[in-house]
């Protein structure tokens, strides 16, 4: 897994409660086999008409985010389908944060296993965030993982809540299930006893 | 020994492995794979010479983009999908899992398969990379959807690392008014709580209102427990669980059967277990709901009006106007006066037998009112049994389409799509934008409430039809 340490670059704003997966990216997309190649249909319904153009006022598509690697939003951000085509398609675009009030928990989840850093910060700052999104190439947003904060280009710094495990393996970029598989003499023990215990599992 | 919740005694019972700051291994006893959410799990194991480490937990069977028409037995038309299908028949061939193929007539959706063939057992872990698993808590299991990187982290090592979440109780006191189905309780706790309102909790669900409920409507409620934010939600087995597994292909038999019940009966939350936060709906109070706009926390009485955006706060405001936008409603219009263009009746959510009967006892003897209408059963025993027991006849005499077992509409991955603008009464789960076809507009009700709109050709309180 690629590494995150710290990210300074453009957010782009999407001022939207509820971003269900679905829109992030719609089913048509989740026939492929692979795990690359979704950054283009990233929300893909916002983001193009029905001819397959791109539609001028979406954020993604206005030159100023076109290389955003930012996204600022609203409330409960990525409820709904528990798709990992949603953060791989947000990682393909090139997007390596997400800022918003709370996340549906699948989402949360599925982000740190792609390099991806969800910070979920209270309203009142992500609100702050928001504005200085909307000025575009003219502020950059400041991420530090290993500090936990967030600084604005006027120079406020956030502080954010990051689980200890998700951040060291988002800052070493470790394989979960290699790290697991390190323990793996307590599972065999786990197995033993329960197949006492539950013989019928 | 501290009382304990339901879900504190299942998380216990499974820990392999818990680290200091909290982090634990979570032992898996089943782990449901479908074709569209494991592709890439197979491959990182192939990549990483690993290999699934459980193969007899492990149960596959396609259903999220298989077609429901009757040609799917000549095999499946759009290329991607069927590479999708073909790459899970060969993983489960590989890797030696138990599988349902596409045309076996125990296919369907995995959340009807599992209980069905007594996968699903109380007290049971149950993952898989659908966030619909939490269908299988009606029996008493911890059940999460997980995503991919975690579908395949189980699949090597039979653990999910986690931390455990808070205990949510969530009681729906008496009796249910006539009309009144597990689709509106489930659907009217996440408009009292919100989409978000389960977050970061395991939910019991408990009361009378739930122990009068069948299997198959527990299992309808547990659901929708992710659609509050909730990832898995659950209820104590009973008398009734127990009688719903007995004598499945998979449930335990002689002497396993009796140890197994012996532990399931322990499975309840003791009187004083502490609860994180505790939600009670009284069960008279809750009417024949259906949604208005594009979350599924836009849920409304039938009879019930359009909301107006600004009746809400905070981000909702922009949100409702979008979705009242977006549904093509104004605010005060009348639900009961909204015309239907299409319905749908199925899904993990409503594609069990129960679901069909209470369809079927709306449609018979009558004509569908809408452009089209389809049901799609939830599994191929299911259909089976629809047939049997004569369903199958009153739909097709109704003009709906009685199609093969799958997920289908509900989440549009295979042909059956709404056209933009085009309007559909449905018994599945989520009514997002472009859910069920680009541009297309979904409101959610039970599957009686569904039947009746097909009649009518209007969203319909059922209750003028009892």
């Amino acid at each position: 897994m690629e590494k995150f340490e710290k990210l300074s670059g453009i957010a782009a704003p999407l001022p939207l409660i509820n971003v269900d997966t679905d829109m992030i990216i719609p089913k048509q997309f989740l026939k492929t086999i692979k795990r690359s190649g979704l950054g283009v249909n990233l929300f893909d319904e916002m983001r193009y008409d029905d001819d397959g153009n791109e539609i001028p006022d979406f954020v993604l598509n206005k030159p100023q985010y076109r290389d955003a690697q930012i996204l600022v939003a609203g409330d409960n951000f990525g409820c709904g389908s528990s798709r990992e085509h949603a953060p791989w398609a947000i990682k393909d675009f090139g997007i390596r944060c997400v800022i918003a009030p709370s996340y549906a928990d699948i989402f949360y989840n599925n982000c740190f296993k792609n390099g991806i850093l969800p910070i979920a910060l209270p309203q009142d700052k992500v609100d702050v965030l928001m504005r200085e999104a909307e000025k575009g190439a003219n502020a950059r947003i400041e991420v530090d993982l290993e500090a936990q904060t967030v600084s604005t280009s006027e120079g406020q710094v956030f502080s954010f809540e990051v689980d200890a495990f998700k951040k060291h393996c988002l800052l070493e970029g470790l394989d979960d299930i290699g790290l697991t598989l390190a323990k793996a003499d307590a599972i065999d023990a786990f197995e033993a006893r329960a197949s006492q215990a539950r013989p019928w599992v | 020994m501290s009382p304990k919740t339901l879900y504190d005694k299942i998380w216990d019972a499974h820990l392999a492995h818990e680290a200091e700051d909290g982090t634990s291994l979570l032992y898996i006893d089943r782990h449901l794979v479908h074709e569209v959410t494991s592709p890439q799990a197979f491959e990182g194991l192939r990549m990483a010479n690993r290999t699934v480490r459980a193969p007899d937990k492990t149960i596959a069977v396609p259903d999220h983009n298989v077609p429901t028409t009757p040609d799917r037995v000549n095999g499946i038309e759009n290329p991607e999908s069927r590479i999708q299908v073909e790459a899970l028949d060969k993983n489960a061939e590989d890797f030696g899992i138990h599988y349902y193929p596409v045309n076996d007539v125990r296919q369907g959706i995995v959340h009807i398969v599992g209980p069905e063939q007594g996968w699903t057992l109380p007290g049971m872990t149950v993952v898989c990379g659908d966030s619909h698993t939490a269908t299988h808590g009606a029996f008493g299991a911890l059940a999460h959807g997980i995503g991919t990187s975690e579908v395949e982290h189980v699949l090597a090592t039979q653990t999910l690392i986690q931390r455990k979440g808070k205990n949510m109780k969530v009681e729906i006191t008496g009796k249910l008014a006539p009309g009144v189905t597990a689709k509106d309780i489930t659907l009217s706790v996440i408009g009292a709580t919100g989409t978000a309102g389960g977050t970061g909790y395991v939910i019991e669900y408990c009361g009378e209102a739930i122990r009068d409920l069948s299997m198959e409507g527990r299992m309808t409620v547990c659901n929708m427990a992710i659609e509050g934010g909730a990832r898995a939600g659950l209820i104590a087995p009973d008398d009734k669980t127990f009688a719903y597994v007995q004598g499945r292909p998979h449930a335990p038999k002689g002497a396993q059967w009796e140890a197994a019940l012996n532990w399931w009966k322990t499975l309840y939350s003791d009187d004083d277990a502490h609860w994180d936060k505790v939600v009670t709906l009284k069960g008279e109070e809750i009417a024949p709901v259906v949604t208005w706009g594009t979350s599924p926390e836009d849920v409304l009485p039938i009879n019930a009006e359009v909301p107006d955006p600004s009746s809400f706060a905070g981000g909702k405001v922009d949100a409702v106007k979008r979705a009242l936008d977006y549904m093509g409603l104004k605010p005060g219009q009348k639900l009961s006066e909204v015309e239907i263009d299409t319905v749908f009746i199925g899904s993990c959510t409503n594609g069990r037998i129960e679901d069909l009967r209470a369809a079927a006892e709306i449609l018979k003897g009558k004509k569908i009112a809408v452009k089209r209408a389809m049901i799609v059963p939830g599994s191929g025993l299911v259909r089976a049994q629809a047939e049997e027991e004569g369903l199958a006849d009153i739909f097709k005499e109704a003009g709906f389409e009685w199609r093969l077992a799958g997920c289908s509409m509900c989440l549009a991955m295979n042909p059956d799509q709404l056209s933009p603008g085009e309007r559909c009464a449905a018994t599945s789960n989520r009514n997002f934008e472009g859910r069920q076809g680009r541009g297309g507009r979904t409101h959610l009700m039970s599957p009686a409430m569904a039947a009746a709109a097909a009649v009518t050709g209007r969203l319909t309180d059922i209750r003028e039809m009892m």
